[in-house]
């Protein structure tokens, strides 16, 4: 085996409030691919950017090369021989590809620059990868893809030994895909070593040597891919032992209603979000979607509440087709939708409780017909006491509330529209225990009110717990649903990983 | 604590400066009655100020959705041209300022869906307006000023009502109209929403294009108004000169008025001082006999220290500069 290229030991961050990393030792050697995994809150971005010098380590060291390292900014690590290629394609679109290669550290003399070596430079970082193009187009005239190789052609540029590239597949078609697995081969053969950030499990067994999986901030471990199966992996990923016998009965009762979906999307489907897949949603049940991060859950959840445009399918809401072009159809109709962002999509920050709790149900009623200050108070009144939401008063900022009293904020604003069906998008991330609970009781108590109730989260004991079955996606298409007594932990851990194909 | 009005700190600046001013000029402050109108310098900072004061009532709302529009000089200067125009080419008043207004109208929409629908960002889709917007000014009064001899027009900026002058009573009636129209109907509510979150907004069902359309809509009708009462005030249209720089004076006072520009909370009447704030500058130093041509320079201080004035966290700092000066 080849001497470790890097070596971070006993890794700590801190962020206010958050311990994102503990005691993590993380080794790439020269010559593997090794991939990086785990699940929402991981600390795999952190990890990156410590190691990349966006925030500095507490605690550990970082040795590269057999040497100790400091970087404190993504230039000395640049320096250092470490580059690194992020999710966004963080370029210039309107500058030149020879530009954007040589960006920052462009060849010449006494302030001017040398067009001639600006190109010669770029065209041979772009030839390494075997890449044809013409190096004066304008980055932004290009696919994604291409602009992703040339991302990696800058990376290169800077003679680097170590490169990181953070879920580089994320936009990419699966020609694509496979075009930069054939680069990331050949740099492999080259000798560099690889840090490959990902969501995609099929691509983790496609192209990686190695893996190491963390999970809240810890070393899970470091294994060989091709000794670990994909559901050891899944499990791993999710902190659960898959083989031990699970069987909680999903706590929810199992409705079988004749009455007709009060919403159901046939084939409703979105090139390069999600394929085609039927959705149906009766009264009074909860309906999960289940699967792992990336898996297109959010896009179809977008897909349903009209925030995205569908290219294919069909839309029915109470048994008649109905066309949501938009949130503001989609809430005429019936539909509510917590976003899995609260913060960039939920919240008004600067506004207060009342006007958050309030704006739904106002936008529902039009412009004129405003709610008194007497009617909005009632209101607040009504849904703070039935949420138990913890604020000095309705007037207070949103913004300066707790995450999980945010959250029941914009429950509340949705269940003031009193609508037929409820999308939640990750209803209880980032909010404490407590909070969850009350939070899980409010579904359920949806549910018998006779709501349709569309949950969706990356806890899978969670889906579990709440759902009377689950729509299970994989790699942005459907997979399989999971009902009855086959809702289990085990058996949707092993759907969500594909792992019985 | 008690929350402290918002307004509060518009309202201090515009205080400290008559302060100073009398202070400087003992007579400053005095108004007199004179055949039964009303005549002093406070008369003439609120008529002066009504044109500014309307163009920045517009302005609120439009900034308020995290936009901005510069084309309001021109929409002065195109409405004044088309009352010139218009009136002297025997046409009743009705019409004239009916015409006027429509052309505000047309000006914003233009803007508004620039802006909301084709996503064009509101100072570039604005500028093409504030640079065209002479021209189309220059094009209706045939490169002319042209002169305005109609008393009832006339009447308008210079007239008295119960010996008060009628601009700004009309502009005062507006600003009431205005406050009203948006915080007894939801139209407040919508737009503060989408200035402060557009994304939150549109997901929970608000019409965010409409919303944003329709404050550069009313921005539009505010300019053509104020492009009525600009001509007016001179008796003339002047398609070069009326309404130049307005937009700045309507920003600033906007933004002295505690609207931040990032969008969000809005403060209508806080606009309305602080357009009162920047004429009294501007009257403070014709008195002073300050040549025109330096006049930006002490405007340009004024302005960053009410602006820093409105930054709490600036407030807070000062605050600690003090504390820290106590016990050293």
């Amino acid at each position: 085996m080849s001497s470790p290229l890097l070596e971070m030991r006993g890794i700590g961050k801190r962020f206010p409030g958050v311990k994102a990393l503990q005691e993590v030792d993380f080794t790439v050697r020269a010559g593997e691919i090794h991939a990086l995994l785990g699940e929402n809150g991981a600390g795999k971005s952190t990890l990156i950017k410590v190691l990349t010098g966006v925030h500095p380590a507490d605690e550990g060291e970082i040795h590269f090369e057999g040497k100790l390292i400091r970087p404190a900014t993504p230039k000395e690590a640049g320096r250092c021989g470490i580059s690194t290629v992020y999710q966004e394609v963080n370029l210039v679109p309107s500058l030149s590809i020879a530009e954007n290669i040589t960006l920052g550290r462009q060849p010449g003399k006494l302030g001017l620059l040398s067009w001639r070596a600006i190109r010669g430079r770029a065209r041979a970082a772009l030839a390494r990868l075997e890449v044809d193009c013409d190096v004066d187009a304008e980055l932004g005239s290009l696919s994604v893809a291409l602009q992703q190789m040339v991302a990696i052609a800058r990376a290169l540029d800077t003679e680097a030994r170590l490169l990181v590239l953070d879920e580089p597949t994320a936009s990419l078609d699966e020609r694509e895909v496979a075009e930069l697995f054939g680069i990331m081969r050949k740099l492999r053969g080259d000798g560099l070593g690889i840090v490959f950030v990902t969501h995609f499990l099929d691509q983790v067994y496609a192209v990686t040597d190695r893996l190491t999986v963390l999970r809240n901030g810890r070393l899970v471990g470091e294994y060989a891919t091709a000794g670990l199966d994909r559901l050891q992996l899944v499990g791993r990923m999710l902190g659960r032992e898959v083989n031990a016998a699970d069987f909680s009965p999903g706590a929810a009762a199992i409705r079988k209603d004749s009455a007709p979906p009060v919403l159901a999307a046939q084939q409703l489907g979105r090139r390069g979000a999600i394929a085609p897949l039927d959705v149906a949603l009766h009264p009074g049940e909860v309906v999960g979607l289940g699967g792992l991060l990336g898996s297109g859950r959010t896009e179809t959840a977008r897909l349903l509440f009209g925030i995205d445009a569908a290219d294919s399918g069909k839309l029915s809401v109470g048994g008649v087709a109905m066309k949501i072009d938009s949130p503001r159809d989609a809430v005429r109709h019936g539909l509510a939708f917590c976003s899995e962002d609260r913060k960039s999509e939920g919240i008004l920050p600067n506004l207060s409780v009342r006007e958050n709790l309030v704006l739904a149900f106002q936008g529902k009623r039009g412009v004129l017909r405003a709610l008194s200050r007497v009617e909005q108070n009632r209101l607040c009144e009504h849904y703070i006491k039935a949420l138990r939401i913890k604020t000095a008063d309705a007037g207070t900022a949103i913004k300066n509330l707790s995450g999980g009293n945010q959250q029941k904020v914009l429950l509340a604003r949705w269940l003031a529209v009193q609508p037929t069906v409820v999308i939640l998008d990750e209803p209880t991330r980032g909010i404490d225990i407590g909070a969850k609970q009350e939070i899980e009781q409010l579904i359920a108590k949806l549910r018998d009110d006779g709501l349709a109730v569309l949950f969706i989260s990356s806890e899978v004991e969670e889906v579990v717990r709440n759902c009377s079955r689950v729509l299970v996606l994989r790699e942005r298409r459907f997979a399989g649903e999971v009902t009855g007594t086959d809702l289990s932990t085990e058996h949707l851990i092993q759907m969500m990983a594909g792992a019985h194909e | 604590m008690k929350a402290r009005s918002p307004l509060v700190w518009p309202l201090a600046g515009l205080a400290a400066l008559l302060l100073l001013n009398a202070v400087f000029n003992p007579g400053f402050l005095r108004i007199t009655l004179l055949g039964g109108h009303l005549y002093g310098v406070p008369v003439d900072i609120l008529a002066q100020g009504s044109r500014t004061m309307l163009v920045a009532l517009g302005m609120t709302l439009v900034i308020a959705t995290g936009g901005i529009d510069l084309s309001v000089g021109s929409v002065v200067a195109i409405a004044g041209a088309v009352c010139a125009v218009l009136l002297e080419g025997g046409h009743s008043l009705g019409l004239t300022l009916t015409a006027a207004v429509g052309a505000g109208l047309l000006a914003g929409t233009t803007n508004g869906v620039l802006v909301a629908r084709a996503g064009v960002q509101p100072i570039v889709a604005t500028l093409i307006l504030m640079v065209a917007g002479r021209g189309i000014a220059q094009l209706i009064v045939g490169g002319q000023v042209v002169i305005i001899s109609s008393p009832s027009f006339d009447y308008l900026a210079n007239g008295f009502l119960f010996g008060f002058p009628v601009a700004p009573l009309l502009v005062a009636a507006l600003y009431l109209i205005t406050h009203f129209a948006v915080r007894r109907t939801a139209a407040g509510l919508f737009i503060e929403a989408v200035g402060d979150n557009e994304t939150a907004a549109r997901f929970a069902g608000l019409a965010a294009t409409r919303i944003k359309t329709c404050t550069y809509v009313f921005c539009g009708a505010c300019a053509g108004f104020a492009g009525i009462l600009s001509a007016a005030n001179i008796r003339a249209a002047d398609a070069y000169r009326a309404g130049e720089n307005m937009e700045l004076d309507a920003i600033f006072a906007v933004v002295v008025g505690g609207t931040a520009l990032t969008g969000g909370r809005f403060l209508i009447l806080g606009s309305a001082i602080g357009a009162l704030l920047i004429q009294t500058l501007t009257t403070t130093m014709y008195n002073l006999g300050m040549p025109p041509a330096i006049a930006p320079v002490p405007k340009a201080i004024v302005i960053v220290f009410a602006c820093l004035l409105q930054s709490s966290a600036f407030r807070a700092q000062m605050g600690g500069l003090f504390k820290t000066r106590t016990v050293a």
